[in-house]
C-alpha cells in the first residue's frame, strides 16, 4: 500500500499541514505536495477507472504525461473535469472527486466490460452499433454516452467566477523548460545581452536532475540550479517564469504560454490564467524527456508506475506506492529508482532487466546494495486482487512461461525515454529515429522554418535526443548561444555514468500468447492494449493516423504521452515495417489541455465583444429600446410604451411619422469623405450612377457593385466642392466600402490622386421626418430649412438651436424628411432640443423595424434584404440608376454576361396575398413539376415582408421568376411546413404612392 | 451654444494605473504628401509642434501631431478652436493635393497614467506590440488594436500613455483597459 515515508521529500514542507477532500474523505497533505502524492500519502492507490472497461486505475507518471489521475477538482461554479493529479499541486481545501465510474470508485457496475472485454476489441463500436441504423440515435448512442467518458461536464448554470488574461511579449529567445539543459541554454543564450524568456510548467525549476543525481560543475544539482537561476534572475535581460507551460509553437515564431497563476492558491486575486501570446527571435525547446511504460500483462494495475515517476515520489514528495518494489526495466535508469527506493528504507525484491548482460555502472551500485538482479527475465503478469500483489517472471525471449513469482506491491517499470518532441513538430520540424535509444528526435536538419527561412525552434538537451547529464548541457549551451547568435561559452562540467546500451522491447514477453497481449495495456486513458493495435493491423491499417482513429490509441486529454511510441512500434512489428517507415502522430498544440477561460481571456461578460454605441445610446437605453444588432451597433428595434406589444409600438410610430412627427437616430449610417483632383472619376468608378455631373450642394441616391456585377451597397451621395464627395453607406457597409475604397485606390488605381476618411464616427445623424418636420425645425431656428432654401435632394450647412450642423432633404419614407448631420459630441444635445421641440406636435422616436416598413411601403429596397451577394441592380428594376452615359463603372462589364442578361433572372416585384396575411419571411414561390431531387420547382421568393399599418395588410417584396410582366398574377408561396399554399398576387412593389408633401 | 461632450463624460479608473477618458480633443485628420514642405510647414503651424517620424508622435493633446501613415497625420489642437484651425489647415494646404477633416468627435481619448513598467504591461496585455522600453521609447505612436477594437497608442512621456479607439467603443475601450489595469493582475515584466 502507497504511504508517506518517514523522511525525505525535498518539495514539501512537512511542518505545514493541508487538509484536503477525495470523494468525500477527509485527507491530509503537506505545503509542496501535488494531489497525486497526497493521495499516495494517504495510502489512496485507486485514483479513477478507465475509460472503456471501467479497469481500477493509480497513478503511474509524475508529470503533464499521466494518463489515469485524472479528476473533477472543484465544486459548483469551480469544477473543472479530467485535471492531472500529478500537475495539480495541493492546498487547504482542494476538492476532489474521481472520475468514469458507477456508482462509486471502489464498486463500479461497469468493470463488467472487462468481463466482455475479449468482445469489446479495437473498432467494436464500429462494427457493432451500425446496423440497424435508426437503433444508433436512440438505444446505442445514449448508452454509450452513459458508461463512456471522462470528467463530469460542469452544470450548465455555473458560472467561472475567475478572472483571465493575455499577455503579449516579445522575445529574441524564448527558452520552454526550466531544467537544467534549458537553464543552461538560458544562460548561453543571455550572455549575449538579448532578451531571453525562460518557461517552466512547474512550480520548481531543475526538471528531473535534482532527482537523477550526479555533479555539474562539481555541485549537487539542486545548487547548481539554485545559483542558476540566482545569476539569471539578475539579469536585466532575462525574464524567468515558472507555472508557464509553453503549450504551443505556430508560425512566424508566435508561440503560446500558459500561465497558470492561483491554481495553487485559488483564493487569491487577480487573474487565474494568463495566455502569454510570445513572439519570440528563436525558441529552444528544452522539454526534456518522457518515460515510456512496457507492455506486460496487468501493467495497469493500482502500484504499477513508472520507474522515474517512483523515484520523483520518493525524493521529491517523501511518499511511496508500495513496501516492497519489482523494478523491471530494458535500460540503466531504472536502477536509479531501485537505487533510490532501496535507500529510502524500501524493499525491493528484484529488478527485472529484459537484458541478458544486465545493465552498466548504475547496475554495479544496485547490485553493491543486496539489490538482486534477474537479467534476460520480463514480467509475464502482475497478479493481485484490484492491486499489486506479485509480479510473475518470465524469460523476455519466450512464451511467458512463469518461472517465478514475486510478492510485491508495487512495480517500476521503464521501457526508455522518449523525447518530448512535441513542440519542435508543431510548426513543422521533422523528426529521426534512433534505434540504440529506441526514440525518434528532432532532425537538426528538418526544423520549422521561421520568416528568415532559418530554423526558429533549437531543441536543447533530453528534447534532442542527449541522452547523458554533461551530453544533454553541452547540447543545451550549444543550442542556447545559436539562438542568440553567438559562439557557445563554457559548458557546465558533468560526469558521464557509464551506461550499457538499452534493447528494444515493445512487449513483454517477447512471444506474449493472447492471453497476455489482451491484458497488456499501450494507452491506459484510451484502454488500447497489444492485441487491439495487432487487431488493428490484422485488419489492414497500414497508416498510424487511422490506427490512431480506429483504436483510440493516442487520444483523449493526455494524447498519447506514454503510449504513442510503444503503440507505433506495437504496429511495426504487425505489420513487419520498420518503426521511421509507420512514423508518428501529428503533435497538435496544447501540449497538455489549456483552460478555456485562458484563449477567451478578458473576452466574457461586458467585454465578449465591443458593443458600438451611437451618441443616443444611453437615451434609448433609458426609453426601454427593444434592441436590434446591427454589425457590433445596437439600434433600437422600436420604443415600446406601457405594455405595447412590439407589433404595437412599430404600428404606434408608423402612424405618428406619417401623421405628424417621427424621429430616428441614423447615425450609425457610414460616411465616407472622397477628396482630390481624381475625386469625380473615382465616384463615377464607384457607384452605377452619374456622380461626377452633380452640383456642389446637391445629393444623389446611387448604387455600388462588386466588380463581379453585385450590388453591394447603396446609399446618398453629397457633392461638398468641386473636388470633394461625402458618399453616404449603409450600416453594415462603412468600414467595408471604407476598405473597397482604400483597395481600389492602393491596388488599381494608385496614381489618381484620391484621399479618403471615414467620417462615420464624428458624427452624429437624426432624421426628423414627417409632415411636421419642417415646422420643428423652425422652430429650433438658426437656418433657412424652407423648400426654397433646402429643396429635396439638397444639403446646407448652418446651425440649429445654435449646434453647427448640415441639414440634408433625403427621405428613406416618402414623408417630408431632414437628415441633419451633427458632430457626434453635440449630437445628444441636438436630439434632446429636437424632442423638447418636437413635444407639440407629439415627437415620435422610431426604431429600425417601423424605418424598415415605411421603406417598404415606398418600394425601397435594402442592401440585406433585396440583395444577397447574387443579385444585381437589374433584378431589382434599379436600371434608372445606372448610368448608360459611362464608359465604366465596377461591374458594368460583369452585367453585360450572358447569365446577368438572362431575362429568366428572377425580378423584383410587390406581394400582396389575397387574405392580406403577412407573408413568411423567406418563403418560396411553387412552380409546377419536381426538380432533379425530387423537390418542389420554385418560380420565386420574399425578400422583404411585413404589415403595413398605413395599409393596414401584409405587404412584401420579393423576386419572381418573369416577374414585372406578370403584374396582376396569382402565385403561391408554402408556408414553413411545407404544405400549406398562400395565394398571392404579384403587384408593384411601391405600395404607397404620391410625393412627399 | 452646447459644449462638446466626451462619451463617458471624464469617466476615470484608479487601479494599477490611473485610467482617465479625456475631454473632447479637438482633432484634425491632414492627408497629402508628408515629404511636401508646404503641407509639413502647414502642420507645424496649426498645431504648434513639429512633424513627427515614422511611428511617432509630438506636442500635447491640445497641441500635437501624430504620425498616421506615410501620407497622414492627426493635428491635436484646442476642441474650441478645432473648426477655425481646420479652416486655416484647410486654407495653407489648398494648393496642394490634401484633405483636412475635423474629426475630433470620431474619437474617445484616454490617458493611462502611473509606472511606467505597469503602463506598459497593461498595454501589453491588449495590444501585440512589443512594449519594451528599448524598442518601444517615449515618443512612439502606433496604429493597432487594443483587445478587439482598432487603437492608437501614444507613449507620451514615462509613465504616461495616450490610447484613443472609435467614439462607439469608448465603453468597451474603458472597461477593456480598467480589467487589464486590475491591481491584483500586475506583472513585472517591463519594470
Amino acid at each position: 500500500m502507497s504511504h508517506r515515508l518517514p523522511q525525505g521529500g525535498r518539495l514539501i514542507d512537512r511542518t505545514t499541514t493541508l487538509s484536503f477532500s477525495f470523494n468525500d474523505a477527509q485527507l491530509k497533505g503537506h505545503a509542496g505536495d501535488t494531489l497525486a502524492s497526497a493521495l499516495m500519502a494517504n495510502g489512496q492507490m485507486l485514483v479513477g477507472r478507465s475509460f472503456k472497461y471501467h479497469r481500477p486505475r493509480g497513478v503511474v507518471a509524475s508529470g503533464a504525461e499521466e494518463p489515469n489521475a485524472l479528476v473533477n477538482l472543484g465544486t459548483g461554479n469551480r469544477h473543472e473535469p479530467n485535471q492531472r493529479a500529478t500537475t495539480t499541486e495541493l492546498f487547504d481545501g482542494l476538492t476532489a472527486t474521481s472520475q468514469n465510474h458507477w456508482p462509486s470508485l471502489k464498486y463500479d457496475i461497469g468493470v463488467i466490460n472487462t468481463a466482455l472485454a475479449q468482445f469489446l476489441p479495437a473498432g467494436f463500436y464500429y462494427k457493432m452499433f451500425i446496423h440497424p441504423r435508426p437503433l444508433w440515435k436512440h438505444v446505442y448512442e445514449p448508452f454509450i454516452r452513459q458508461s463512456a467518458g471522462l470528467g463530469r461536464a460542469p452544470e450548465a448554470e455555473t458560472r467561472d467566477p475567475d478572472t483571465y488574461e493575455h499577455l503579449h511579449v516579445t522575445t529574441d529567445v524564448l527558452v520552454i523548460g526550466g531544467g537544467v539543459a534549458g537553464l543552461a541554454a538560458a544562460q548561453a543564450a543571455a550572455a549575449s545581452g538579448k532578451r531571453v524568456l525562460v518557461m517552466e510548467q512547474g512550480a520548481h525549476w531543475g526538471g528531473r536532475a535534482p532527482v537523477d543525481g550526479g555533479l555539474i560543475d562539481g555541485k549537487a544539482p539542486e545548487d547548481w540550479v539554485a545559483e542558476t537561476v540566482a545569476a539569471l534572475a539578475a539579469m536585466p535581460n532575462v525574464t524567468l517564469q515558472l507555472r508557464t507551460m509553453g503549450a504551443g509553437v505556430y508560425d512566424h515564431g508566435y508561440v503560446l504560454g500558459y500561465e497558470r497563476l492561483t491554481d495553487h492558491a485559488p483564493d487569491t486575486d487577480g487573474p487565474r490564467h494568463r495566455l502569454w501570446r510570445v513572439r519570440a527571435g528563436k525558441t529552444v525547446t528544452a522539454t526534456g524527456a518522457i518515460e515510456r511504460p512496457l507492455a506486460f500483462a496487468g501493467n495497469d494495475k493500482p502500484g504499477v508506475m513508472l520507474a522515474s515517476a517512483l523515484r520523483d515520489m520518493i525524493v521529491n514528495y517523501g511518499v511511496a506506492p508500495g513496501q516492497s518494489v519489482l523494478v523491471v526495466t530494458n535500460n540503466d535508469d531504472a536502477y536509479r529508482s531501485a537505487i533510490a527506493a532501496h535507500d529510502a528504507g524500501l524493499s525491493v525484491p528484484a529488478i527485472v532487466d529484459v537484458r541478458k548482460d544486465g545493465g552498466g555502472a548504475l547496475a554495479a551500485e544496485a547490485e553493491a546494495r543486496g539489490i538482486p538482479v534477474r537479467t534476460g527475465m520480463a514480467i509475464a503478469k502482475v497478479t493481485g486482487p484490484g492491486v499489486v500483489a506479485a509480479a510473475a517472471l518470465c524469460r523476455q525471449d519466450g512464451p511467458g512461461t512463469v518461472l517465478e513469482t514475486v510478492p510485491c506491491d508495487a512495480v517500476a517499470m521503464s521501457g526508455g525515454w522518449s523525447p518530448v518532441v512535441h513542440l519542435w513538430s508543431h510548426c513543422g520540424g521533422k523528426l529521426l529515429w534512433n534505434a540504440a535509444t529506441a526514440a525518434f528526435y528532432p532532425d537538426p536538419d528538418r526544423p520549422p522554418l521561421g520568416a528568415d527561412g532559418a530554423a526558429m525552434v533549437i531543441p536543447a538537451g533530453a528534447a534532442s535526443g542527449a541522452g547523458s547529464l554533461p551530453g544533454a548541457l553541452a547540447d543545451a549551451v550549444k543550442a542556447g548561444a545559436a539562438a542568440a547568435g553567438v559562439e557557445p561559452g563554457s559548458v557546465p562540467a558533468a560526469d558521464a555514468v557509464p551506461e550499457a546500451a538499452l534493447e528494444q522491447v515493445w512487449m513483454m514477453p517477447a512471444q506474449a500468447p493472447k492471453a497476455l497481449r489482451s491484458k497488456a495495456w499501450l494507452d491506459f486513458q484510451n484502454d488500447v492494449k497489444v492485441s487491439d493495435v495487432q487487431l488493428a493491423a490484422q485488419e489492414g491499417y497500414v497508416s498510424v493516423e487511422h490506427t490512431k482513429r480506429y483504436t483510440t490509441l493516442g487520444m483523449a486529454t493526455d494524447q498519447g504521452k506514454l503510449s504513442n511510441i510503444p503503440g507505433l512500434a506495437v504496429l511495426a512489428e504487425a505489420r513487419g515495417a520498420s518503426i521511421p517507415e509507420v512514423g508518428t502522430t501529428t503533435f497538435r498544440p496544447p501540449y497538455t489541455p489549456i483552460s478555456m477561460g485562458a484563449i477567451a481571456g478578458d473576452a466574457r461578460g461586458a467585454l465578449f465583444q465591443p458593443i458600438r454605441r451611437t451618441p443616443m445610446h444611453d437615451w434609448h437605453e433609458e426609453q426601454g429600446a427593444i434592441w436590434e444588432p446591427v454589425g457590433q451597433w445596437r439600434r433600437p428595434y422600436t420604443f415600446p410604451r406601457d405594455k405595447e406589444t412590439k407589433a404595437q409600438s412599430v404600428a404606434r410610430e408608423i402612424t405618428a411619422t406619417r401623421t405628424s412627427l417621427g424621429l430616428l437616430d441614423a447615425s450609425t449610417l457610414g460616411k465616407i469623405l472622397v477628396k482630390g483632383p481624381d475625386a469625380a472619376r473615382f465616384v463615377d468608378m464607384l457607384y452605377t450612377g452619374m456622380m461626377s455631373s452633380l452640383k456642389p450642394g446637391r445629393c444623389r441616391y446611387g448604387l455600388m457593385c462588386s466588380e463581379n456585377g453585385f450590388l453591394i451597397d447603396d446609399g446618398v451621395v453629397a457633392r461638398i466642392d468641386d473636388q470633394t464627395f461625402l458618399c453616404h453607406t449603409t450600416t453594415g457597409g462603412a468600414d467595408r466600402i471604407h476598405a473597397h475604397m482604400e483597395e481600389w485606390l492602393q491596388t488599381e488605381w494608385w496614381d489618381w490622386q484620391v484621399h479618403t476618411v471615414n467620417m462615420t464616427e464624428a458624427l452624429g445623424q437624426i432624421a426628423v421626418v414627417g409632415p411636421n418636420a419642417r415646422a420643428c425645425l423652425e422652430k429650433l431656428g438658426g437656418m433657412d430649412v424652407s423648400e426654397e432654401a433646402l429643396p429635396f435632394m439638397a444639403y446646407v450647412d448652418g446651425t440649429l438651436a445654435g449646434i453647427p450642423v448640415r441639414a440634408y432633404r433625403i427621405s428613406f419614407s416618402g414623408e417630408l424628411s431632414y437628415e441633419i448631420a451633427v458632430p457626434a459630441a453635440q449630437a445628444r444635445a441636438l436630439w434632446d432640443k429636437i424632442l423638447d421641440a418636437g413635444a407639440e406636435w407629439d415627437i415620435t422616436p422610431y426604431g429600425t423595424e417601423a424605418l424598415h416598413v415605411m421603406r417598404a411601403e415606398k418600394g425601397f429596397i435594402m442592401i440585406g434584404d433585396e440583395t444577397d451577394g447574387t443579385v444585381i441592380p437589374q433584378d431589382l428594376g434599379l436600371n434608372w440608376a445606372i448610368s448608360k452615359k459611362k464608359a465604366d463603372y465596377l461591374g458594368k462589364r460583369a452585367q453585360a454576361r450572358s447569365h446577368m442578361t438572362d431575362p429568366n433572372r428572377w425580378k423584383l416585384v410587390g406581394l400582396e396575398t389575397l387574405n392580406g396575411s403577412v407573408l413568411p419571411d423567406g418563403a418560396y414561390a411553387v412552380a409546377p413539376g419536381k426538380n432533379a431531387n425530387g423537390q418542389c420547382n420554385v418560380q420565386g421568393r420574399v425578400t422583404s415582408t411585413y404589415h403595413s399599418p398605413t395599409l393596414n395588410k401584409g405587404i412584401a417584396m420579393g423576386l419572381v421568376l418573369h416577374g414585372p410582366d406578370r403584374m396582376g398574377e396569382v402565385i403561391e408561396f408554402v408556408r414553413d411546413d411545407g404544405e400549406t399554399r398562400i395565394p398571392t398576387r404579384i403587384v408593384s412593389p411601391v405600395f404607397l404612392d404620391g410625393e412627399p408633401s | 451654444m452646447t459644449t462638446p461632450q466626451s462619451p463617458l463624460g471624464g469617466a476615470r479608473y484608479d487601479g494599477l494605473v490611473t485610467v482617465v477618458e479625456l475631454d473632447p480633443v479637438g482633432t484634425i485628420t491632414l492627408r497629402g504628401d508628408l515629404a511636401d514642405k508646404a503641407i509639413v510647414k502647414a502642420a507645424h503651424e496649426v498645431s504648434g509642434t513639429a512633424m513627427p517620424g515614422p511611428l511617432q508622435g509630438s506636442g500635447t493633446e491640445t497641441a500635437g501631431l501624430l504620425w498616421m501613415a506615410p501620407d497622414e497625420v492627426a493635428v491635436m489642437v484646442p476642441r474650441s478652436e478645432v473648426a477655425e484651425r481646420a479652416a486655416a489647415l484647410s486654407a495653407a494646404v489648398a494648393d496642394r493635393h490634401a484633405l483636412v477633416a475635423d474629426v475630433s468627435d470620431a474619437r474617445a481619448h484616454f490617458t493611462l497614467s502611473g509606472a511606467d513598467g505597469d503602463v506598459r504591461a497593461v498595454l501589453a496585455k491588449l495590444a501585440a506590440v512589443d512594449f519594451d522600453a528599448a524598442q518601444t521609447p517615449v515618443g512612439t505612436f502606433r496604429r493597432t488594436q487594443l483587445g478587439q477594437v482598432a487603437a492608437g497608442i501614444w507613449l507620451r512621456e514615462p509613465g504616461l500613455a495616450q490610447v484613443f479607439t472609435f467614439r462607439s467603443v469608448a465603453r468597451y475601450t474603458f472597461d477593456l483597459l480598467s480589467h487589464a489595469a486590475d491591481p491584483a493582475a500586475r506583472i513585472a515584466l517591463f519594470d
